[in-house]
């Protein structure tokens, strides 16, 4: 089985879809000739052809309504938006339509798109290439919102999303399009290869939405976190040597309860993280889901690890991103509570 | 270096307002059949003027002159008649219904009329239309049927899109009548990808988009330009220019100093400006475009030149901001009049046959909501509570099933 970072099994995942659907096509922001800017595209104009993955204005409002009309013609469009901090052109076309479109009309009309989008920091990417949007869709009824955390998942829930027939946020987190990042800036970066999930395979195969996976089975805590903090709060359970369980979401909406309520009732802890600001944050329903499905079964209580409530900064980087000296005072916290 | 003279903002008012007396004397209005008809494949640079002018068919005398006429028979000038008369009395059907409290809100087309009737004669039932909530013409001359309308528009147990819209924001895709949605321009960058799915699939069908004046002032409006112009996509992008956008005058859309129908020039999109009450241009004003699109040639621009002869809806008074019966004196009248006159002249209809057909359409609205007010009007009759949780998803996820239950439903 090839080993694949992050891009070249979205790519893969792709390519795959290009070829299995003829009604599949990808376009955005220099995502044709040049192949994106993060190269997820590379290849495929040349390979599929021009109107298959083709190059858009600089426009994201545009693109995913016109991905919204495609889906109405009955294509099955997949979209990027170059960096999640650029949505918010699209914002209205994505809540007051994508989502809406199959309720409204009452099934009359379906919005069956994949809106592909780079986010999250730990790149210095400053304000306006950091951004972890999640939040802003999981509140929007009808919206799907996915994060991969490796490149197994990575092909195998993008083909999930594409195929899917309800239009799916695939949020994609670029500081491990290379990696996994643990948080451990001082070290060196260390490649995909090597990595058990960078075994990817070639071929078509699906991971199913909804259902998230175990990263780490423990017994002291649960720790719910998605994309690059599943890799953080790994390394915070290495160092801290607390037998945590790391439940890896992979879909946000809709979450896998069963799995949470699994875990969180077998450790009675839980530490939740992600890179966004804390405030109204994914971890915030999070945490109200486990207080209202798992209340007798907590023995402390639930703690956050997030970004802080303030904009993705420039020069305090390491200050702002969660890492796992900070996941892992949490983690303390959360056993002695 | 300073200024020599201080700045000073510039907020565009109407000529008129309540207490005034109606005044349309600045209005540049080209006469009929003065307006070139050039063939469809010239290049948009070169057709430029047609932005800027008006193509009208109809003189004062109601006869139909220059090149754009179509040349219709006297049937399809009926038919457009009935259609017409059909939607008004719909309308005032509706606009009462909601006055006697049988449903919540209710929007007329009153004097745009031609507009979305004469384009349904021309459009294939095939072709998407993206329509706002003021193009209910297209389904009702398409047949699509009127109980169905009410029963939307009451919310009740037969709605098809079952309670869930606000009354007017109809969806039929049998119908070719893509969902109306509350948020406005959203459906013209999605007519325009619309269309370019056709194009992609080397399909025949074409895509159509309506806008207010009000409204090209969103993004929405700008990007669905560029991508049309930008993929050559076969969409018609039609802008309804009623002169109001609720209480604002098209000035404040930005209609002072320019036409809206010369926006589309800028993108490099062949660009035609209409009398919207002016049936005969309309329709070949569309069939151009719509020939357009079939060739393969692209997008085209259609600004309707028309008046919003009543409220902007239910909710609203215009004799707040306007002079009272400034409707009965716009310069290019009633289209249903207008139409009826050409055909009187024609020896193809008469006092005593419009007189009948005005009973008739009366007769067949009511009718219509004999149907529909017996299944119920809004709060009387309603779908399934249980039917709320559905269609969010295609599958119900367990957060609604457990609401759903939650609910007691």
């Amino acid at each position: 089985m090839p080993a694949m970072n992050m891009i070249q099994a979205l790519n893969s995942a792709l390519d795959n879809m290009l070829e299995r659907d003829p009604n599949v096509l990808i376009f955005g922001e220099d995502v044709g000739f040049f192949g994106g800017v993060f190269r997820v595209t590379d290849g495929l104009q040349k390979k599929h052809g021009l109107t298959r993955c083709f190059d858009a204005p600089i426009a994201e409002g545009g693109i995913v309504g016109a991905a919204i009309g495609m889906g109405a013609y009955g294509l099955r469009p997949v979209v990027e938006i170059q960096f999640a901090d650029y949505i918010y052109p699209a914002y209205d076309q994505l809540v007051s339509e994508a989502a809406r479109i199959r309720y409204r009309s009452a099934g009359d009309f379906t919005a069956p798109m994949t809106i592909r989008s780079p986010y999250g920091g730990g790149i210095f990417g400053g304000n306006t290439h950091s951004q972890s949007v999640e939040a802003l869709f999981t509140h929007v009824s009808g919206l799907k919102t996915v994060i991969p955390s490796n490149p197994y998942d990575a092909k195998g829930l993008l083909i999930a999303s594409i195929q899917d027939d309800d239009p799916v946020l695939f949020l994609e987190p670029k500081r491990i399009y290379n990696g996994p990042f643990d948080g451990h800036h001082e070290k060196p970066v260390s490649p995909w290869a090597g990595h058990p999930a960078a075994e990817t395979p070639a071929d078509y195969y699906t991971v199913p939405l909804g259902k998230a996976a175990i990263a780490r089975e423990g017994k002291a805590l649960t720790v719910l976190a998605y994309g690059v903090m599943v890799h953080v709060a790994l390394a915070a359970a290495a160092e801290t040597g607390i037998d945590a369980e790391v439940i890896d979401l992979r879909t946000l909406v809709p979450v896998d309860i069963e799995a949470i309520e699994a875990s969180v009732r077998k450790t009675g802890r839980c530490v939740i993280v992600h890179e966004a600001t804390r405030t109204s944050g994914y971890g915030a329903e999070l945490s109200a889901l486990v207080q209202e499905n798992c209340f007798y079964h907590l023995e402390a209580p639930i703690e956050r690890v997030t970004g802080w409530d303030t904009p993705y900064p420039h020069a305090f980087e390491w200050d702002y991103f969660p890492g796992p000296q900070r996941v892992g005072q949490a983690m303390r916290r959360a056993m002695e509570g | 270096m300073k200024n020599s003279i201080p700045l000073r903002l510039h907020v565009p008012e109407p000529q008129t307002r309540p207490g005034d007396l109606p005044d349309f004397t600045g209005m540049d209005l080209p006469a009929a059949g003065v307006t070139e008809r050039p063939e469809i494949d010239t290049p948009a640079l070169k057709m430029r003027e047609l932005a800027y002018g008006l193509i009208r068919v109809l003189d004062q005398d109601g006869k139909a002159v220059g090149p754009w006429n179509p040349r219709l028979d006297p049937e399809t000038l009926r038919q457009g008649l009935r259609a017409m008369m059909l939607t008004r009395a719909f309308d005032d059907r509706m606009y009462r219904a909601q006055r006697q409290g049988k449903t919540s809100f209710y929007m007329k087309c009153t004097g745009e009329e031609a507009v979305a009737c004469a384009q349904a004669l021309v459009l294939s039932r095939e072709d998407m239309c993206f329509p706002t909530y003021r193009q209910q013409g297209l389904l009702i001359t398409r047949g699509y049927p009127l109980t169905t309308m009410m029963n939307q528009i009451y919310s009740n147990a037969a709605d098809p899109i079952k309670g869930r819209q606000l009354p007017v924001m109809y969806s039929s895709k049998e119908f070719g009548f893509f969902t109306v949605s509350g948020n406005l321009g959203t459906q013209y960058p999605q007519a325009v990808g619309w269309a370019m799915a056709s194009a992609y699939k080397g399909d025949d069908k074409i895509a159509a988009a309506w806008i207010g004046d009000g409204a090209t002032a969103e993004g929405d409006f700008h990007s669905a330009m560029t991508f049309a112009s930008v993929y050559r996509a076969p969409v018609i992008l039609n802008i309804v220019n009623n002169q109001w956008a609720i209480s604002a005058f098209h000035g404040i859309a930005g209609g002072e100093q320019t036409t809206f129908a010369a926006r589309g020039v800028g993108y490099g999109l062949p660009a035609l400006r209409v009398d919207g009450n002016d049936f005969l241009a309309v329709h070949a004003a569309t069939q151009w475009a719509v020939d357009r699109a079939r060739a393969n040639l692209g997008a085209t621009v259609i600004e309707l030149f028309t008046y919003r002869a009543a409220q902007h809806s239910t909710s609203d008074d215009p004799a707040r901001y306007r002079p009272a019966d400034e409707q009965g004196q716009w310069p290019l009248g009633d289209p249903v009049l207008r139409l009826a006159a050409h055909l009187i002249g024609l020896g193809e209809w008469s006092n005593e046959q419009h007189v009948a057909l005005a009973d008739e359409v009366v007769e067949e609205v009511k009718a219509a909501a004999r149907v529909s007010e017996k299944i119920g009007t809004l709060g009387q009759s309603r779908p399934e509570t249980a039917t709320m949780f559905e269609d969010v998803f295609k599958e119900m996820d367990w957060r609604l099933i457990r609401q759903k239950q939650e609910a007691g439903v």
